[in-house]
C-alpha cells in the first residue's frame, strides 16, 4: 500500500512537470465543451427551398409566404425553370425543390385536388425525412386554412377532428444541447482515460525507465494501480470542469445526483484505464499505441449511441455494446442528468461497468510482464 | 570455503534459433568484484538480465542470492541492485525524488530514506544537485547516481551493466572507488565492461565469446596462463584466437 503511494506521487510529479500535458488537462475540456456542444446538432432549421411557382396565383403565393413564415424554411431561390432548380440542388444551393404547377390555385378554389411535387436532397437520409415531414406539416396547415376558407363555418364544427396535445418529457424544449452535452462529457472522460495513461506507460518502455522498475520487487498490481489513480483523478476533475462549463455556458439542467454520476464515472474510468494499460502492454512505441487507441476509441464512441439512437442499432451491434464501457456511461450520464435517474434505475449499467472494470484491470495486470 | 551468492549451471538462453547464452557455468562468491567481459554481442547483457530476474532462462540452473531464477524472480529482485546499460532513472524527476521513489519501492522507512539521501549527497558532493532535474546532470554524475540508487537498499549483489560506458577517465576512476567501497560493505559486485584496465581491478573475471564463457579466473592467473602482460592481451588472444 505504501509503495503505491510512492508510485502515485511520482506519477503526479511527472504529469505536472510536463508543461504541455499539465496545461492540456485543463485546456482540452474547456475547448471541447465550448466547441462541440453548440456545434453538434441535429436540429433542423433554415432548410433552403427552391420554388418553381408556375401558378403565380394568390393561392400559390399564400403557400410560399406560409413556408417562409415557418422557422424551418427559407426560400433561397425562385424560378420558373425545373432545370434551373435541379441545378441549384446539384450545386447544394438548396435542400428541397417545391414545384407548384400552374392551375394549382384554380384547382383548390374550385374544389378539385391541388397537386404539388417536391424533390428532397437525401444525401443525409434522416435530415431528408425530417425536412420532408416539416414541409408536409406546413402544407397540411395551409390545406386546413383553405378548407376553412372554402367551407362555411357551420359545416366545419361538425367535421370530426382529433386534437393531440403532446409534451416532450425530459427535454421539454427539445434543446439539442441538453442531449449532446452529457455525451460530450463522456467523450472527454474517455479521451483522458484512454490516451494519457496508455501513452504514459508506453513512454516508460520507450525511454527504458520501466527496466529499472521491473528489476525492483514492486508488485505488478501496485504499479498498474499507481498508473491508474492519477488519471482517474484527472478524469474526474475534467468531468467536474465540463459540468461547470455546461452550467455556466449552456445552463444545462441536472436532474439527478451529481455524486451518482461521479460514482459511475469512476467505475467507467477504471474500466477504460484498465483497457488502455492492457493495450499498452502490446505496444512498443507511442506511435503504435496511438494507432490502436484511436481505433478503439472511435469504435467505442460511435457505437455508444452518442449520435445515433441506441435502440435502432442492429442486434449484433447492441451485443457488441455489452463490452463497450462508453455505451454504458453514455446512457448513465443522459439518464442521470436529464431524467434524474437514481442508482436503482441505472443498476444494470453500473453492474456491467463494474464487471468490465474488473476484467480489463485484471487483463492489464496479467499482461504486464516484469520478466521478458 | 567462500559463500556462493550466484551459481549458474548449464545456463542456456535462446531467442528463436539464436543462442545468446550457450551453457554458461560459473559461481560468484560473496563480497567479490566479479568482472564479466566480452565483445559486443557476446551475450553479457542477456546473462545479466537473467541473473537479475528480468528475463527467463531457456534451460539450466540459476541461483541468485539463494533464490531460484525460475520460481523466485521477485525474491531475487528484493536482494539485488541493478544498473542498466541504458540510463533508466526518471529524467523528469529530481535527484531527491528518484531516491525517495526507489527507497519507497524497496520498502525502506522514511527516516532511513532521509538518512541515505543525506549520506549519498554528502559522499557524491551532490548537495547542490539535490533538487536538480536528472536531465540537467552531466553523464558522469548520472552514472554515479544510478549506481547509488542500485545499492540504496543494501542488496546482497549489485549488477552493473557497462556502468562506465562513455564516461571520462576521472569519473571512471571515482566510479571504481565507489565500487570498491561497495564491495567493502559486503555487497557482491557483478560488473560488465569493455575497458580492460577496469578488468584489472576485479577479483575474478570471466571472458565471454559468442555466447560461451571461454576463460574464468583471477586477472593474475589469466595473464600467467595466456602468457600476457595485461588483461587486454588476454582478451585479444581469446576473442581473436590466432589460427595455426
Amino acid at each position: 500500500m505504501r509503495t503505491i503511494l510512492f508510485l502515485i506521487r511520482k506519477e503526479f510529479l511527472q504529469i505536472f512537470r510536463n508543461k504541455f500535458i499539465s496545461k492540456a488537462i485543463f485546456g482540452v475540456p474547456i475547448i471541447q465543451m465550448l466547441i462541440l456542444v453548440p456545434a453538434i446538432t441535429f436540429e433542423i432549421k433554415d432548410v433552403r427551398l427552391a420554388i418553381i411557382d408556375k401558378d403565380m396565383t394568390p393561392e400559390s403565393r399564400g403557400l410560399i409566404s406560409k413556408l417562409e413564415g415557418s422557422t424551418f424554411f427559407r426560400v433561397s431561390y425562385s424560378t420558373f425553370s425545373e432545370s434551373d432548380a435541379n441545378d441549384m440542388l446539384h450545386r447544394n444551393k438548396c435542400n428541397i425543390i417545391l414545384n407548384i404547377p400552374s392551375g394549382f390555385g384554380k384547382d383548390i378554389t374550385t374544389g378539385n385536388q391541388g397537386k404539388l411535387s417536391a424533390v428532397v436532397n437525401a444525401i443525409n437520409s434522416s435530415t431528408a425525412q425530417l425536412s420532408w415531414a416539416y414541409l408536409n406539416g406546413v402544407i397540411g396547415d395551409y390545406n386546413m386554412d383553405q378548407i376553412r376558407k372554402n367551407i362555411s363555418y357551420s359545416q366545419i364544427t361538425v367535421m370530426p377532428q382529433i386534437q393531440i396535445t403532446n409534451r416532450y418529457w425530459y427535454n421539454e424544449t427539445l434543446n439539442y444541447k441538453y442531449y449532446m452535452l452529457p455525451g460530450i462529457l463522456v467523450i472527454l472522460v474517455t479521451a483522458i482515460g484512454f490516451l494519457l495513461a496508455g501513452l504514459n506507460m508506453v513512454r516508460e518502455k520507450e525511454v527504458g525507465t520501466i527496466e529499472q522498475i521491473n528489476v525492483t520487487p514492486v508488485r505488478k498490481f501496485h504499479f498498474i494501480i499507481a498508473k491508474m489513480v492519477p488519471f482517474l483523478i484527472i478524469g474526474l476533475i475534467d468531468l467536474a470542469l465540463g459540468l461547470v462549463i455546461g452550467k455556466l455556458a449552456f445552463n444545462i439542467p441536472f436532474e439527478g445526483s451529481i455524486m451518482l454520476m461521479f460514482f459511475a464515472a469512476s467505475i467507467f474510468l477504471v474500466a477504460v484505464l484498465g483497457l488502455a494499460l492492457f493495450v499498452s502492454t502490446f505496444s512498443a512505441t507511442q506511435q503504435q499505441y496511438m494507432f490502436v487507441a484511436f481505433f478503439c476509441m472511435i469504435i467505442f464512441i460511435l457505437m455508444s449511441g452518442i449520435f445515433t439512437p441506441y435502440d435502432s442499432m442492429p442486434m449484433w451491434a447492441q451485443d457488441f455494446n455489452l463490452i463497450n464501457p462508453v455505451a454504458y456511461l453514455m446512457r448513465i450520464n443522459r439518464m442521470v442528468m436529464l431524467k434524474g435517474s437514481t442508482i436503482s434505475d441505472i443498476s444494470r449499467e453500473l453492474y456491467s461497468l463494474t464487471v468490465l472494470a474488473i476484467c480489463f484491470s485484471m487483463f492489464a495486470i496479467r499482461r504486464y510482464r516484469k520478466i521478458a | 570455503m567462500k559463500d556462493t551468492v550466484i551459481s549458474v549451471h548449464n545456463l542456456v538462453k535462446k531467442f528463436g534459433s539464436f543462442v545468446a547464452n550457450d551453457s554458461l557455468n560459473f559461481e560468484v562468491y560473496s563480497g567479490e568484484i566479479f568482472g564479466f567481459l566480452g565483445a559486443n554481442g557476446a551475450g553479457k547483457t542477456t546473462a545479466i538480465r537473467i541473473l537479475s530476474g528480468l528475463s527467463k532462462p531457456t534451460s539450466g540452473e540459476v541461483n541468485v542470492a539463494g533464490y531460484d531464477a525460475y520460481r523466485q524472480p521477485e525474491q531475487i529482485k528484493m536482494n539485488i541492485g541493478y544498473m542498466c546499460q541504458k540510463f533508466s532513472l526518471y529524467e523528469d524527476l529530481t535527484v531527491k525524488e528518484n531516491i525517495i521513489l526507489y527507497g519507497g519501492i524497496y520498502g525502506m522507512s522514511k527516516s532511513l530514506i532521509k538518512e541515505r539521501l543525506a549520506e549519498l549527497l554528502a559522499k557524491l558532493r551532490f548537495q547542490e544537485y539535490e533538487n536538480r532535474m536528472i536531465s540537467d546532470l552531466p553523464l558522469g554524475l548520472r552514472q554515479k547516481l544510478a549506481f547509488s540508487v542500485a545499492v540504496l537498499h543494501d542488496p546482497k549483489i549489485v549488477f552493473l551493466d557497462e556502468p562506465t560506458g562513455g564516461v571520462d577517465p576521472i569519473t571512471r576512476r571515482q566510479f571504481w572507488e565507489m565500487i570498491y567501497e561497495t564491495a567493502e560493505r559486503g555487497i557482491t559486485v557483478f560488473v560488465t565492461t569493455h575497458y580492460m584496465d577496469e578488468a584489472e581491478y576485479c577479483d575474478r573475471i570471466s571472458i565471454m565469446n559468442e555466447g560461451k564463457i571461454v576463460a574464468l579466473d583471477t586477472p593474475g592467473n589469466l595473464k600467467k596462463q595466456y602468457n600476457a602482460e595485461s588483461v587486454e592481451e588476454v582478451f585479444i588472444k581469446i576473442a581473436r584466437p590466432v589460427k595455426n
